[in-house]
């Protein structure tokens, strides 16, 4: 199924709406063309004097399309933002429960903010398809082959002069403009792209460019490429013009050929004289039902990009699943075992993690470290089980692939780098972790973690808004929040995912300490590049290329003189003054 | 929005042009769309009434085909323009841009988030496009055509021309009315839909989290619910915000329909001819057209003039004064003497740098510490100059005994004997060799010495291509470590008697770092002054002065 078809599929249900909005546009257009022949037929008719009384429906008529126009225009709009919407949202609940499905380790989009961001204006930009192609389409549809009908009806060459004229205007226009404007697209592609990293090069870089004067020479660079984007366009400007033309052309020819036909028509009697001026004046009229089309073709191809975005997230492959017939969890102490577990993120990939053999009874602490890449998160994600593993990973010797995900949660949380702080309150943000958490336990949380003192700054306590729309937050409160989240939720295991990285030494070193004090007596999973502060954890366990290089305590280790005595050096050297 | 941003005219030149070209269009439209009128007029009674045929109306049916190409012409004119304009006018910003951010300087610019401006100034400003294409012809149309159709309408038909003069105008009476009656409630309902619209993404961004507290499934039916309230508040909106545009086409059909009506009775009451009434019938819509074309475009251009906009609010911003003096002294050997030097970049904030008074020696190593946020970069932005005291100056003493003050010197010419490595290094698409030279004349072994030097020796398993490894645009291919190698090598082969350093060594290795320290002692050796942001130790250790920010000297200490 097409990208753009699949949109369509989701909003099935609204496809009665969208149907009345549509139609409520030809009425629109319709409430136009009727305006101007009932006019034109009125006053031909009226020229012969007959008695006003026969001409009393035309004047009502008139009126009531002069009426009905605006009043159907405002319906459309209406009915059909309304439809737009409710798709809308209908997508979005589809992409949001394909990402829930595919978890945090699935798709690109939750390591990467702008593919985030742009994944989600690629879900809202469609609303376009309803609103600028959809319905424009086939109000036009309708109110073209209406037009047409009545044409054939007055007169059949008529109608078969209209109609040639509105498929060149309503159909091989607005095509030619996509093929032109996709060339355009293809040939200046290169010059844009080189155009657009000479921009950042100067408004980025300027201090750079000014400190080695050659700032002057970036400016020059960067003008001649734009001299060379700007001649480019001529082409596509001599494009659009044509298809303008062509457009007015079609129309007007349709004018000029009808009156053609249409004038010896009346001299032999085929068709009445009051009709001619309808006939001349059906195609000018009837042309504002192709008017949209080539916006809506060029909505059309922006649409098919952002729907092929949104396919990519829906299409992707699953990197875990769910077990058919969960096993139930024994009533045990919770330990978990890890024996020869290897996993990957593709399922040809190479192998990120391999021969991880891993023992965690109740209340042990390890700590894993190694360098970026080293295959650390991938290990916490087979520990949350966000990514299928191969080998045995155990949970009271249940495998993790058999539990249950609301078991499995019930078992274990975690804290991970870039913890989410929502767009809500303090309190709503920690009960996500406890739902029915009272207020008391929340203030208490908050001390422990240390937030005191920025808890007592807030202007509205615990109903404080927080996230894009409310208080900012720094990256060490926002990791202590999250770990508030963790002590809430009180799981017997926990998995720390580097939560320190994006934190300077000094507030890195204070959040470790307080990190491994407070998840005292939790089996813990401590994953870490920095080495300070991993004297009391019960093992270390060193990462290399996706095995372990070196496991054991950190005072055996030290002296040990193998890679974690080797980084440990470089890492106390590393500290700030 | 102002239909027409003056700024517009001033940054983008070829808009003026554009204007002539519109205005031109415009009035030659507006003929031909009364000489159409009158051709078929002509040729509907010529038959209707008068029974002729084809042969006998020829010269109008020619006509009407000459009118008919006319206007494809004028068509074609007119979208071949608006497009040659918009990428002239599209390209003159950029232009205008990149000059007056260059002369604004890197902090001044910082102001303007640069990465987003950039995206502004290549894709973002293309909705300009739509401006010039749609909405500035129809603006020009929208008062031409009312002009020249309803001064001939009042040539044909006085109660017509007077239906058309009464609610022409009251049209954007109306639109003004309804909009400031609904500008309030939507302004009301702005905030909720702002926290609406955002609540997909906070969803999405936070599904992890979520996830990890087996939360995540059960927010699907959060989003159908806020998904609803978002469609019916938004509803709410546009139900009172699409009322002006029912104004507009109510008044335009309506007014057309009365038209129509009055001119039927006349001809059935005789007081009138056919060949006028169709006249005045077929102008009466053209009328109004332009007009409802305007409203129709208003969108598309906003959305090209608001882009437009956030780089006009840049190229407003006034140029700093900078010195003029070329006479620039000497470096080698010169001290710079800080007296209360204060930097502040706007007056909300509070000051980068306050009131420092130290001194730099010649030919000795300076390092400057302190917490985040002392004004340690700021330090060297003012050496560089990028940015001039507030408060206080920099005295310069060359070795030869010539005073100055810094700000009175052509920073152009000043930093033609300054050499810098920046915190976040800026390194340009090209090659390796490319990026070390940054402008200088050098061969390729001293490129390689120079990287050698900076501890990226060039026959390094990591860069297989040696000088000629490629570098993708803000340095993309290179680690954060090997970029600030790069800077450093690019710093060391300028032959520049200051030398500022804006922490070398962070992100190294200690192996690397031994390299920074020995290449910084050499560069004293060699008669340098060294100004260096230190965070670590080694660097501290060999400095000669360490400058604490805010001010405290401490004489040839060794912090370790």
């Amino acid at each position: 199924m097409s990208p753009v078809r699949r949109l369509l599929h989701v909003s099935r249900p609204e496809w009665p709406r969208l149907a009345l909005a549509a139609f409520l546009g030809a009425l629109a257009i319709g409430c136009a063309v009727g305006l101007l022949a009932t006019s034109a037929w009125l006053i031909s008719e009226a020229s012969l004097r007959p008695p006003i009384l026969t001409l009393e429906v035309a004047f009502v008529a008139v009126r009531a399309f002069g009426l009905g126009r605006g009043v159907f225009r405002y319906s459309e709009r209406i009915v059909g933002h309304d439809a737009a919407f409710r798709s809308l949202t209908r997508l979005r609940v589809l992409v949001y429960e394909r990402l829930a499905q595919l978890g945090p380790s699935g798709v690109p989009v939750f390591r990467r903010g702008d593919l985030l961001t742009r994944l989600v204006a690629d879900v809202d930009a469609s609303q376009d398809l309803p609103l600028r192609v959809v319905i424009p389409a086939i109000s036009a549809l309708l109110i073209g082959t209406g037009s047409v009908v009545l044409a054939y009806w007055l007169l059949p060459a008529a109608g078969i002069i209209l109609a040639i004229a509105l498929v060149i205007a309503g159909v091989v226009v607005p095509w030619l403009t996509t093929i032109a404007g996709r060339r355009a697209e293809r040939r200046s592609a290169m010059t844009r792209g080189r155009l657009s990293s000479e921009v950042v090069e100067v408004l980025v870089g300027s201090g750079d460019l000014l400190a080695f004067g050659t700032a002057d020479a970036a400016i020059d660079r960067a003008r001649e490429t734009d001299r060379e984007l700007t001649k480019l366009s001529a082409t596509s400007a001599a494009a659009s013009g044509v298809a303008s033309a062509l457009s007015v052309l079609a129309i007007g020819t349709a004018v000029v050929t009808s009156l053609l036909v249409a004038i010896p028509a009346v001299l032999d009697g085929r068709l009445p004289g009051t009709a001619l001026a309808v006939i001349a004046l059906l195609p000018l009229a009837a042309s504002e039902a192709v008017v949209a089309m080539p916006s809506a073709a060029l909505s059309l191809a922006s649409v098919r990009t952002s729907a092929l975005r949104v396919s990519e997230v829906l299409d992707a492959p699953d990197v875990v699943h769910a077990p058919a017939v969960p096993t139930p969890l024994p009533t045990g102490e919770r330990s978990l075992q890890l024996r020869d577990v290897r996993a990957r993120w593709a399922p040809d990939g190479p192998w990120t993690i391999e021969d991880i053999t891993l023992d965690l009874p109740p209340g042990h602490r390890v700590a894993i470290v190694g360098p970026s890449g080293a295959g650390k998160s991938t290990l916490a994600a087979v520990l949350l089980h966000f990514l299928d593993h191969e080998g045995s990973a155990t949970i009271d010797g249940v495998d993790l692939a058999d539990v249950s995900d609301d078991d499995l949660r019930s078992v274990v949380s975690a804290l991970t780098q870039d913890p989410h702080v929502f767009d809500t309150t303090v309190a709503e943000n920690l009960l996500i972790a406890k739902r029915d958490a009272t207020d008391d336990e929340l203030l208490a949380v908050i001390s422990t973690v240390h937030l005191d003192a920025w808890f007592a700054d807030l202007p509205n306590g615990l109903r404080t808004p927080l996230g894009a729309h409310g208080t900012g937050m720094s990256g060490g409160e926002q990791q202590r929040l999250a770990l508030a989240r963790v002590l809430l939720a009180d799981r017997p295991v926990v998995v720390l995912d580097e939560p320190t990285e994006h934190l300077d030494t000094a507030t890195a070193d204070a959040l470790t300490t307080d990190l491994l004090a407070l998840t005292q007596g939790r089996t813990t999973v401590f994953i870490t590049h920095r080495l300070v502060g991993l004297a009391e954890v019960d093992e270390i366990v060193v990462l290399e290329g996706g095995r372990i290089v070196e496991r054991g305590r950190h005072t055996d280790l030290v002296t040990a003189g193998g890679p974690y005595s080797r980084a440990l050096a470089l890492d106390v050297q590393a500290g700030d003054l | 929005m102002k239909p027409l941003d003056p700024r517009l005219l001033r940054y983008a030149r070829s808009t003026r042009a554009f204007l002539v070209v519109a205005i031109v269009v415009g009035a030659l439209t507006a003929v031909l769309v009364v000489l159409q009128a009158y051709a078929l007029a002509d040729i509907v009674t010529g038959t209707f009434q008068h029974g002729l045929d084809v042969d006998a109306l020829r010269p109008a049916l020619v006509a009407l085909a000459a009118i008919v190409v006319a206007r494809a012409a004028l068509a074609f004119l007119s979208d071949w323009a608006a497009q040659r304009s918009s990428a002239r006018a599209k390209s003159q910003l950029r232009e205008g841009l990149l000059a007056h951010a260059v002369q604004l300087g890197p902090v001044r610019l910082a102001q303007h988030r640069t990465g987003e401006l950039a995206t502004l100034a290549t894709r973002g400003i293309d909705a300009l496009d739509a401006y010039y294409a749609r909405y500035l012809p129809q603006l020009v149309l929208a008062v031409i055509v009312p002009l020249v159709v309803g001064l001939t309408i009042l040539g044909l038909d006085l109660l017509s021309a007077v239906i058309i003069a009464v609610t022409l105008p009251l049209i954007p009476v109306f639109m003004v009315l309804i909009g400031m009656y609904t500008s309030s409630r939507v302004d009301r309902q702005w905030r909720t839909l702002g926290l609406l619209s955002g609540h997909f993404l906070d969803v999405v961004a936070g599904l992890p989290t979520l996830a990890v507290f087996g939360r995540a499934k059960s927010q699907a039916q959060s989003l159908r619910n806020v998904g609803e309230e978002y469609r019916k508040a938004t509803m709410r909106v546009l139900r009172i915000s699409f009322l002006s545009s029912l104004a507009l086409e109510l008044l335009a059909t309506l007014s057309v329909a009365l038209i129509a009506v009055s001119i039927g009775i006349r001809l059935v009451n005789g007081g009138m001819d056919l060949r006028v009434a169709l006249v005045v019938l077929i102008l009466a819509p053209e009328a109004y057209l332009p007009l409802r074309m305007v409203g129709a475009q208003f969108h598309a251009a906003a959305e090209g003039l608001g882009a437009a906009g956030r780089v006009f609010d840049v190229l407003d911003e006034p140029l700093p004064v900078v010195g003029t003096r070329t006479d620039v002294p000497p470096m080698l050997g010169a001290r710079f003497r800080f007296e209360g030097v204060s930097v502040a970049y706007d007056d909300d904030r509070a000051p980068a740098l306050e009131r420092a008074s130290f001194v730099i020696e010649p030919g000795r190593v300076t390092a400057l510490i302190g917490p985040s946020g002392a004004g340690k970069s700021t330090v060297l932005s003012v050496l560089l100059g990028f940015i001039a005291p507030s408060e206080g100056c920099v005295q310069i003493e060359s070795a030869e005994g010539v005073a100055g003050i810094l700000d009175n010197f052509d920073p152009q010419v000043w930093r033609e004997q300054v050499s810098w490595v920046p915190q976040s290094p800026y390194l340009a698409a090209g090659t390796l060799a490319d990026a070390v030279r940054a402008g200088m004349p050098a061969t390729d072994d001293e490129v390689a010495e120079a990287l050698r030097e900076a501890g990226l020796p060039i026959d390094d398993a990591a860069l297989p291509f040696g000088l000629a490894t490629p570098i993708g645009d803000a340095g993309a291919g290179l680690s954060a470590g090997q970029r600030r190698r790069v800077a450093l090598a690019r710093a060391l082969l300028r032959p520049a008697p200051l030398v500022l350093l804006d922490e070398p060594s962070a992100a190294l290795d200690l192996e690397t770092e031994a390299r920074v320290v020995a290449a910084v002692e050499r560069l004293r050796a060699s008669g340098c002054t060294v100004v260096v942001v230190a965070h670590r130790p080694a660097l501290v250790a060999i400095a000669d002065v360490v400058v604490e920010l805010p001010t405290v000297v401490v004489e040839g200490a060794v912090l370790s």
